[in-house]
């Protein structure tokens, strides 16, 4: 049986942005406010689900062509590496460093090498949470 | 501060990731968790060099000084572990070529094996006993994963039985830090055992080493937490078998013994007595169980159980001799179970079976693999001068002289019937009449043999080297019979 899912379909192309969006605002205020790579990750996964639930598998798949277990893979990589660069300035695994600088139209910006970790968290989570979710709509 | 601590667990950590890459060309694969799988080997030995020389190594992660942030940790004990692993993972991965099979090698295997040994060697490495049982969980995940890969029907019923303890095993595992927390409110393991050493001994304590005793017990096999072992460890193939029979449980064995010297050395009376009575239980019931048996994966993996029970008996008496004894068997053990398991995968890709009723006259065709087997066999029994012998001796020796008879004649006993249950597979096995077997041509022998031979060499070396090695593992001993060893390197006071 074919439902009529207009309404959800429309709603999901708007909301989909506001989401995204959202979970953007929310890696980014990570390192000092409440957010971060997991969290961030989370809610884009989530605005994928909703679109998997909107439309199907086949047409995400089209939107979004990516190999999931890769995207973990660089997503572990850019963390690892982030952690193992301190080990070139001799420093402790996973140290972390920051400085403040003048951006255009940003102002007065924080600069922590923690966002690139975050990075590696955010491909993770979302990368995980798809390959479990495909796997589990594939089987239907 | 010393950077060479993390690179045994982070060189097998980026070629895990990395080969998630390559999972199609298994040629790029087998070639990139080889190299990686020297350069953990030389790193480590590099850092147990270090450590003998200038003492414990520690480093605080991301810089947070200790107590406040994770400290890593490296004793002699941990790194020789650390090297004797790393050697290990290479011996199973250069076996595995050959013999694990192209599907197993599509889907992950690499990486997964790589992912254990971060978990092994992190779980020996850390000095923070919350992140000890994240590197638990690590390593529990890549072994859940190395079980069922294949999906035959025995491997995925057992790994049922397996996920299921693990997953109770590692609920009581973060209950029992939960527990020691709110009394001691510190995880750096150096600044729990200062706290614990201010408290003495008191009712709670005891009951939090027990707790501790009843998690490490499930993942080490000691009596009577082992039900889920013989059949856990039947199921998957020869290398993980290694991997797991070597590793895994001596991590539980390691945690043990690291708890057990570092922090619950308070009420000796009734928890170490307690690790005692059931060490000895342990030696029983593996015994029992290896000479139960006719299937030669049964009997050696019955005789894991065994040597938990020496190791965990060498520890409970709690004198720098017999922690030196343990400390010698331990690394024997690791080394020889992964040998033993090594060589029985070999008579099974010969034979096509695992029941002793059905081989027989192997050596006619075999005499390299025969003889090394009963090199193994020799070693694992403990006969001078081979490398089981030192520690079982210092063990023996230490529980006689603290009058504990009957545990010390347990283990001088087992190790009797132990070497009756090994030979037992040599004279059935490789004795006898030669008979046919239907995949025999296909068995790349030669290539097999390689790993389980250089195992055999180090175990003999081991053996003749004692008195050369002596030094070093009697430093391991050493810190475990006096904490205060550990808590100064690592909280610098």
């Amino acid at each position: 049986m074919k439902t009529n899912d207009v309404i959800l379909q429309t709603v999901t192309k708007f909301v989909l942005f506001v989401i995204i969006l959202f979970s953007i605002h929310l890696f980014f205020a990570g390192h000092y406010y409440p957010g971060g790579g997991f969290i961030g990750g989370l809610m884009t996964s989530g605005a994928i689900v909703l679109l998997l639930l909107a439309f199907d598998i086949k047409t995400v798949k089209m939107i979004l062509p990516f190999d999931y277990i890769k995207v973990v893979a660089v997503g572990l990589l850019i963390a690892i590496g982030t952690g193992a660069g301190a080990l070139f300035f001799n420093m402790p695994f996973l140290t972390h460093a920051y400085t403040y600088a003048y951006l255009p139209l940003l102002g007065k910006t924080s600069l922590h090498t923690a966002v690139l970790f975050d990075t590696g968290v955010f491909l993770v989570v979302i990368g995980v949470t798809m390959t479990i979710i495909q796997t589990i709509g594939e089987s239907e | 501060m010393n950077n060479l601590i993390i690179l045994p667990i982070l060189i097998p950590l980026i070629t895990g990731v990395v080969l998630i890459f390559f999972t199609k060309n298994i040629m790029a694969q087998r070639w990139i968790s080889a190299i990686s799988a020297l350069l953990t080997i030389i790193a480590s030995f590099m850092l147990a060099h270090q450590v003998y020389r200038n003492g414990i190594q520690t480093m605080d992660l991301s810089n947070w000084e200790a107590p406040y942030g994770i400290t890593l940790v490296s004793d002699m004990l941990s790194a020789l572990l650390v090297l004797t692993t790393s050697i290990i993972a290479f011996a199973a991965l250069f076996y595995s070529f050959k013999s694990i099979g192209e599907a197993r090698e599509r889907f992950f295997y690499y990486p997964v094996v790589n992912f254990l040994i971060v978990g092994v060697n992190g779980a020996f490495t850390t000095g923070d006993i919350f992140n000890l049982f994240v590197f638990f969980e690590v390593m529990l995940m890549s072994s859940y994963v190395l079980i069922v890969l294949g999906g035959t029907k025995i491997q995925l019923r057992e790994s049922i039985k397996y996920i299921l303890v693990n997953v109770i095993s590692s609920a009581l595992f973060v209950i029992a830090v939960a527990y020691l927390y709110s009394v001691v409110g510190t995880l750096n393991m150096a600044h729990i055992s200062v706290r614990l050493s201010e408290i003495g001994s008191a009712g709670i304590i005891t009951v939090i080493a027990v707790l501790f005793l009843i998690v490490f017990g499930l993942k080490g096999a000691i009596f009577p937490l082992y039900f889920w072992l013989p059949g856990s460890y039947y199921a998957p193939p020869a290398p993980v078998m290694a991997l797991f029979g070597a590793l895994l449980t001596k991590v539980g064995v390691y945690s043990i013994t690291r708890t057990y010297t570092l922090f619950f050395y308070h009420d000796v009376g009734y928890t170490h007595q307690l690790l005692q009575t059931l060490a000895v239980m342990t030696i029983i019931a593996g015994v029992i169980g290896a000479l139960a048996y006719t299937d030669i994966k049964k009997i050696i993996i019955y005789n894991i159980i065994v040597a938990v029970g020496v190791i965990l008996f060498g520890v409970s008496i709690l004198t720098p001799e017999s922690l030196t004894g343990s400390i010698f068997y331990l690394i024997h053990d690791m080394n020889i179970k992964a040998t033993l398991f090594l060589l029985i995968g070999i008579i099974i890709v010969i034979t096509g079976t695992s029941d002793l009723e059905k081989i027989s006259g192997l050596i006619n065709r075999y005499p390299a693999l025969g003889w090394t087997f009963f090199i193994a066999t020799a070693a694992l029994a403990g006969i001078p001068p081979l490398s089981g012998f030192a520690g079982k001796l210092m063990v023996v020796r230490s529980g006689f002289e603290t009058e504990n008879y009957i545990g010390a004649f347990v283990v001088l006993m087992s190790s009797l019937l132990v070497l009756f249950s090994v030979m037992r597979i040599f004279i059935r096995g490789f004795w006898g009449t030669p008979r046919a077997y239907k995949n025999e041509e296909r068995a790349p022998v030669k290539w097999l043999l390689v790993a389980p031979a250089i195992l055999t060499v180090f175990a003999v070396l081991y053996g003749f080297g004692t008195e050369a090695i002596y030094p070093v593992i009697s430093t391991a001993a050493e810190t475990l019979a006096n904490p205060e060893i550990y808590i100064n390197a690592v909280l610098k006071e």
